[in-house]
């Protein structure tokens, strides 16, 4: 018998002991009470306030900043990689959005409170021109602002994910298609937008997972005034609430569901949208 | 279709000269191949005519109308690209059907349309397969249905061929020929290969530099070439610098060749000899030269299938001349032969050197 296979033990080691037991755990826990027995209630419990609004924020700033980060990244790396663009913005663009998808967490609600706080001086340059937010009804602190903070860091996710599928589109293909009497619309629609859509989709997943599992920067922008699931979480690990242990638990199952459906729901889209590739 | 109409094209990218002027005009229904070396300008001069980029100065006139300024999806030209045109994301038939989609043309009448044309193309039986599916020869057969689809004025191929092996592209080759006449629609075919333009255009165009060295019948292209470069581009060619002696000879490297075509040239004169390697006879020597023959001995011999190629050259090697001659005749003249070539007073052409500063062109060998 080859020993082939022996290849293979490390690997499946290293997942067994860091993805498999704690998920094992969060799995287990989440179905226990704290006598030691099963049970359905901590699950129940996420239902209830204020948990049920978390889920319902975590995935609101999810989905917008990832619909809206996808889109605007898209369109920023597009404009810089396609030809007619001078070569030093496509790099500087790459190196800031190596840079700027990185820098997420307190040092970012920091930036960002600095700048557009109530204090901050791009808002007392707008202010200064006769605009003050926050007399429009806009504030840093609130669910819109940590949209606008996490976007800071989801647009250039998606510019360096994105990049690759945009060089790949072919030359030939808007020239072929316009030579055949298609406009910039028409290829966009027939060729361009279905070419990308697998990328596009798999890179939008991305983002939707990287907004919902963030903590830091909600928390350091509205010391956990915008209830999020990670931030309910956070608030078992550091002891704030005694009574339940297995709730956190159960909380961290709640969001293996909804990245679990959200794979549900992505895995036919980018089966239908990359039919053409098998 | 059309008639095409070049009129003084220039194009510069930056410090770059990629055309210095083209002039050409093509007639209804004719083949025109550019052909030339890697960087003349072949595909530039294409780009402009399908509109994909504009001149820097001079005119396209299609028909009598002048498209310069027109967008290439308002010029009705069908366009063949080397390779990997293909939409990825539509079928065979999708894709040739593309241009008549938006056109707005019916769902019924286009798909009849579209699988005619992969018909015509040898390719019915695939329409329903995605590009990555086909093979490169095959794909190049869809590019060609779809760009033919919209029925358009012109046709422009560049290099279709060359990402193919050597047996499909020369089946290709004729079946491109076949279907344009055919259809009879005007085309223009750019091709760094002599062979593909010489034996599919009605007329080929030699590029260098930006510029049309040369325009002709493909015959005419091969029997005189009218610059160093044409004749070194076009057929293999032995080119002897050599200057004219008296009475219809001339002086190669300290030789007396007899050579028609001396006749009534001034004495002394610098010129090229171009001597066809198919005209260049070799035998095995016996101890006699013939006045106006090369003795010397063979440095290579290459089989080429029903001839072989033989290289000659004097022993200080300051002579050498390339020869084809049948493999039958070769088989015996291995490499250290000593043999005595020769070639008839009739066959060479003689290019003068007065007004060709460039001298000497590159080795067709080391192409
Ligand atoms: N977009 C461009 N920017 C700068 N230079 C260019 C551009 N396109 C072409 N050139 C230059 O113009 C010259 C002619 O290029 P072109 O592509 O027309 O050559 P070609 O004859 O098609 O060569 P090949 O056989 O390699 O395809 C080359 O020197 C090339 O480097
Ligand atoms: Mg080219």
């Amino acid at each position: 018998m080859s020993l082939a296979w022996l290849g293979v033990v490390p690997f499946l080691a290293y997942a067994t002991a860091f993805l498999l037991l704690p998920a094992a755990n969060v799995l287990i826990g989440a179905f226990q009470s704290n006598e030691g027995g099963y049970t359905l209630d901590n699950v129940r419990t996420l239902f209830d306030e204020p948990y049920r609004t978390a889920f319902k924020n975590s995935i609101e700033v999810s989905l917008v900043t990832a619909l809206l980060g996808g889109i605007i990244g898209l369109l920023m790396a597009y404009s810089a990689i396609r030809e007619g663009t001078p070569r030093w913005i496509r790099g500087g663009l790459t190196t800031f959005s190596g840079v700027a998808a990185n820098f997420a967490g307190i040092p970012l609600a920091f930036a960002f409170i600095a700048t557009f706080g109530i204090l901050g001086v791009g808002t007392q340059a707008m202010t200064a021109v006769g605009f003050n937010p926050y007399d429009h009804g806009f504030s840093l602190f609130t669910k819109t602002g940590i949209e606008i903070v996490y976007l800071y860091f989801q647009i250039p996710l998606m510019i360096l994910v994105i990049a690759p599928a945009i060089d790949g589109l072919r030359r030939e293909w808007r020239e072929a298609a316009s030579s055949l009497g298609a406009s910039s619309w028409q290829f966009w629609r027939h060729i361009g937008v279905p070419i990308l859509l697998p990328s596009l989709l798999s890179a939008m997943v991305l983002l939707f997972g990287n907004a919902f599992a963030a903590y830091a920067t909600a928390y350091g922008l509205t010391s956990g005034g915008v209830g999020l699931v990670p931030i309910q979480i956070g608030f078992f690990l550091s002891g704030d609430v005694f009574d339940n242990p297995h709730l956190g638990q159960a909380l961290a199952f709640g969001m293996f569901v909804v990245l679990g459906l959200m794979m549900l729901a992505y895995i036919p889209l980018q089966r239908i949208s990359s039919r053409w590739m098998k | 279709m059309a008639v095409v109409e070049l009129k003084q094209l220039h194009r510069r990218f930056g410090e770059v000269v990629a055309l210095a002027g083209i002039d050409l005009d093509i007639g209804t229904g004719e083949f025109v191949s550019l052909l030339g070396p890697s960087g003349c300008g072949k595909t530039t001069a294409l780009r402009l005519v399908a509109g994909f980029d504009r001149p820097t100065s001079g005119r396209v006139v299609i028909d009598g109308q002048d498209v310069t300024d027109v967008p290439p999806n308002r010029r009705d030209i069908g366009m063949v690209f080397q390779a990997y045109s293909l939409f990825p994301n539509m079928t065979a038939v999708r894709n040739v059907e593309f241009g008549l989609r938006v056109r707005k043309q019916r769902g019924a009448d286009r798909n009849r349309r579209a699988l005619e044309l992969l018909d015509l193309v040898g390719l019915a039986q695939a329409a329903n397969r995605y590009p990555h599916q086909l093979s490169g020869g095959m794909q190049q057969r869809v590019a060609l249905a779809r760009a033919l689809a919209i029925e358009p004025r012109l046709l422009l191929l560049d290099e279709p061929l060359s990402a193919l092996d050597a047996k499909v592209r020369v089946q290709l080759r004729e079946e491109i020929r076949r279907i344009q006449l055919e259809l009879g629609i005007t085309t223009i075919y750019v091709t760094h290969d002599q062979e593909e333009a010489l034996s599919i255009s009605d007329r080929v165009a030699v590029m260098s530099g930006g510029q049309i060295e040369q325009i002709g019948p493909p015959a005419e292209m091969y029997g005189s070439p009218a610059t160093p470069f044409v004749a070194e581009f076009i057929g293999t060619m032995n080119r002897l610098l050599a200057t004219v002696g008296d009475d219809g000879s001339i002086d190669y490297a300290g030789l007396r060749l007899r050579v028609d075509a001396a006749r009534g040239l001034p004495r002394g004169e610098r010129v090229l000899c171009l001597v066809r390697p198919e005209t260049v006879e070799v035998v095995r020597a016996n101890g006699l030269v013939a006045e106006g023959a090369m003795a010397g001995e063979v440095l290579s011999n290459t089989f080429l299938g029903s001839t072989s190629r033989l290289r000659v050259a004097s022993e200080s090697g300051e002579r050498s001349i390339t020869a084809d001659i049948s493999t039958a005749q070769g088989v015996d003249l291995v490499v250290g032969t000593k043999v005595v070539a020769s070639f008839p007073p009739d066959s060479p052409r003689l290019l003068s050197l007065a007004d060709e500063p460039m001298f000497p062109v590159p080795d067709p060998d080391s192409r």
